[in-house]
């Protein structure tokens, strides 16, 4: 298939159909070395210090945190925005992208879903430990009960969340898994018959064979779930933003939250993404699939999300002022220049200062200067939660129960730990499933590979002379028409 | 344990020009098995379109309908709280669940089809003609025995890299 010439590719080092799966398979098959034994032991001793935190604040009670009177969400809720804004890079990736036919999306989609999959499930701890007593989460559910069947609060976002999250949680996961099956055999078929490995991929892959038929639904599946994956992602970010936005209080009741909590969800997933992509293509040894032209691709949606989100921080300090709302100048004076200036001016300069640098396309291209900048991400799109919480509550209407913030040693175990628990699951995906899509990639091969892209259309042309490409047969594939 | 001729074919384009070949020669194909989606294939078979897309718009309903039914009867019918006189049919807060009820049941269901009609599940034996199916080669498997020895020069024709006798 003709590729336009000003298409760079996206797969490097004259890759073969067969070779792709050689570099697949290789870190799943092939021994762990002894820095993924020792990564992941470090990794797992934070989730479980986390862990420890967690049933300490179980046994003790949520007075172990730093709350008061005054500021009763800080860093349970900062963490749960957080966590679940990382997720929705994956979903972007994998959705988005591929309804609008982005090739650069393959070699990335599959660890971003993971990430998503991942990050829900550590946002997924916090609403349900700042309850105190966990044991009753399942009052959240629209349960027949013994209080009369008196119902759960259908006008309340909390409820709305609940759904949103868990509904979130499991239509990634099945988008996810769908696109693993075909690799999973893929694996099955390389491990050795007989070895726990081919018997593991065998149960895991579901008896895939890989027939038109098994391909042509699963065409179909991936396109409606990225449909239906599309407005979801959407959706829950802006229903996230509603816990905030449907109350009153100033600085939390601004019509823009929706739209400016997507961008900023879509911004810090990539930020994630990014800095975990760029250590996976180099111990995982990936660069000819994670190129320099993914990373330069993620750079630029990083700015451009970046400059939405800066874009609001404008719009909500030119409403406090222009609505003329006492309460609202208050509260936007109060975060830029209160006792919590230093998280209000963090923020900024990670999110909108700092990743100016990706106008430039000589940085956008250098890898471990990209890394850096999405750790800035990553610091800037925490603090805008806690900004939003914990600004926006400590001084409330009433002078008198002016309080400050400060998190205690268990809440920052607990946020710790669940990095802890992120990045474990992370090395233990990247160490057993392949962590880019092989099929996809595969389909994309005649078209990105570094051997066919970039040929202008009369050197394609005489490539195909000498036979170094295949003649397209079929009438779908003509090759007269550079659009098929 | 059925026999099988079997043709592998190391590129998709060669696979779908082996194809029309086939069809041409009134040869019937059994099953061909790809590593990757092979774009055109489909219609080269003469498959018919998947109807999983239109079950999921059914289970989406079924969904929209679910989650509507639910609210409207807990919170407009069994048990209406009064809270500072607002609505008991509030139309707008239902919308969110309505929606999120809407796309589980679309997604989970149109999955658990997939998987149905694919007849995927957990721990099934994969009927493999051959390991490079799911590596770099596409596999033609042709099952009559009747039509073995044209299907043989068809895919010397068409290129194919190996043909072989299967038994699976």
């Amino acid at each position: 298939m003709f590729e336009s010439p000003i298409r760079e590719p996206l797969i490097l080092g004259h890759k073969t159909y067969r070779k792709i799966t050689d570099d697949l398979v290789a870190p799943i098959l092939g021994p762990a070395s002894w820095k993924w034994y020792v990564t992941t032991a470090f990794t797992a001793a934070v989730m479980f210090a986390g862990f420890a935190a967690i049933t300490y604040t179980l046994f003790v009670g949520i007075g172990t945190w730093g709350l008061n009177k005054t500021v009763g969400w800080a860093f349970d809720i900062t963490n749960f925005v957080f966590w679940i804004g990382i997720g929705h890079a994956g979903t972007l990736i994998s959705a988005i992208l591929l309804l609008f036919r982005q090739r650069w999306r393959m070699a990335i989609n599959r660890a971003a879903e993971a990430m998503t999959i991942f990050a829900v499930i550590c946002a997924g701890l916090f609403p349900i430990i700042h309850m105190g007593r966990p044991w009753l989460a399942f009052w959240f559910l629209p349960l027949p009960n013994t209080h009369g069947s008196l119902w759960v609060n259908f006008n309340s976002p909390l409820l709305w969340d609940v759904f949103a999250i868990s509904t979130y949680f499991t239509i990634s996961l099945l988008f996810w898994y769908t696109g693993l099956i075909p690799d999973l055999a893929m694996v099955r078929d390389r491990a050795k018959p007989g070895s726990f490995a081919h018997w593991a991929y065998s149960i895991l892959s579901f008896g895939w064979t890989g027939s038109a038929k098994q391909w042509q639904r699963f065409e179909a599946v991936s396109l409606v779930l990225a449909g239906l994956s599309t407005p979801l992602v959407l959706s829950v970010h802006s229903i996230v933003s509603f816990d905030f936005a449907t109350s009153i209080l100033p600085g939390w009741h601004t019509t823009i939250f929706p739209p400016y909590f997507v961008a900023g969800a879509i911004f810090s997933g990539f930020g994630m993404v990014l800095t975990l992509m760029i250590i996976t293509r180099e111990v995982l040894n990936l660069k000819d699939y994670i190129t320099l032209e993914h990373i330069d691709a993620m750079a630029k949606v990083t700015l451009a999300t970046g400059m939405m989100v800066g874009f609001a921080y404008a719009t909500e300090f030119f409403i406090a002022w222009y609505s003329g709302s006492y309460w609202e100048r208050y509260i936007f004076l109060n975060r830029a220049f209160g006792p919590y200036w230093w998280s209000y001016w963090a923020m900024v300069s990670c999110n909108l200062f700092i990743p100016q640098v990706f106008w430039f396309k000589k940085l956008r291209r250098n890898p471990w200067f990209v890394f850096v900048i999405s750790i800035f991400v990553n610091i800037g799109m925490w603090f805008e939660r806690f900004v939003i919480i914990v600004t926006s509550l400590h001084r409330d209407f009433l002078s008198s129960s002016w309080r400050m913030y400060t998190p205690t040693w268990v809440e920052v175990t607990i946020f710790v730990g669940t990095f802890g628990l992120f990045l474990t699951l992370y090395l233990l995906f990247a160490r057993f499933l392949p962590v880019i899509a092989a099929a996809e990639t595969k389909s994309i091969l005649k078209t990105s590979g570094d051997q066919y892209a970039g040929l202008s259309w009369e050197a394609y042309q005489a490539r195909k002379r000498e036979g170094a490409i295949a003649p397209a047969l079929h009438p779908t594939l003509d090759p007269q028409n550079p659009q098929s | 344990m059925a026999k099988y001729l079997i043709g592998l074919y190391d590129d998709d384009e060669k696979l779908l020009a082996g194809v029309a070949a086939f069809d041409r020669e009134h040869v019937p194909i059994h099953e061909v098995c790809t590593p990757f989606p092979v774009h055109g294939l489909d219609h080269a078979l003469h498959l018919r379109k998947s109807r999983l897309p239109d079950a999921a718009f059914v289970y989406g309903a079924l969904g929209t309908l679910t989650a509507l039914s639910m609210q409207i009867y807990m919170y407009t019918i069994d048990w209406p709280v009064n809270i500072g006189g607002k609505s008991h049919l509030p139309f707008p807060s239902f919308i969110p669940i309505t929606f999120e009820l809407t796309v589980l049941f679309a997604g989970v269901l149109m999955f658990l089809s997939y998987l149905y009609v694919n007849r995927l599940y957990p721990g099934k034996r994969a009927r493999i003609y051959d390991p490079r199916q799911t590596d770099d080669a596409m596999v033609v498997a042709i099952a009559d025995e009747r039509y073995w020895d044209a299907a043989k020069a068809l895919f010397q024709k068409t290129g194919a890299i190996e043909t072989k006798i299967v038994e699976l």
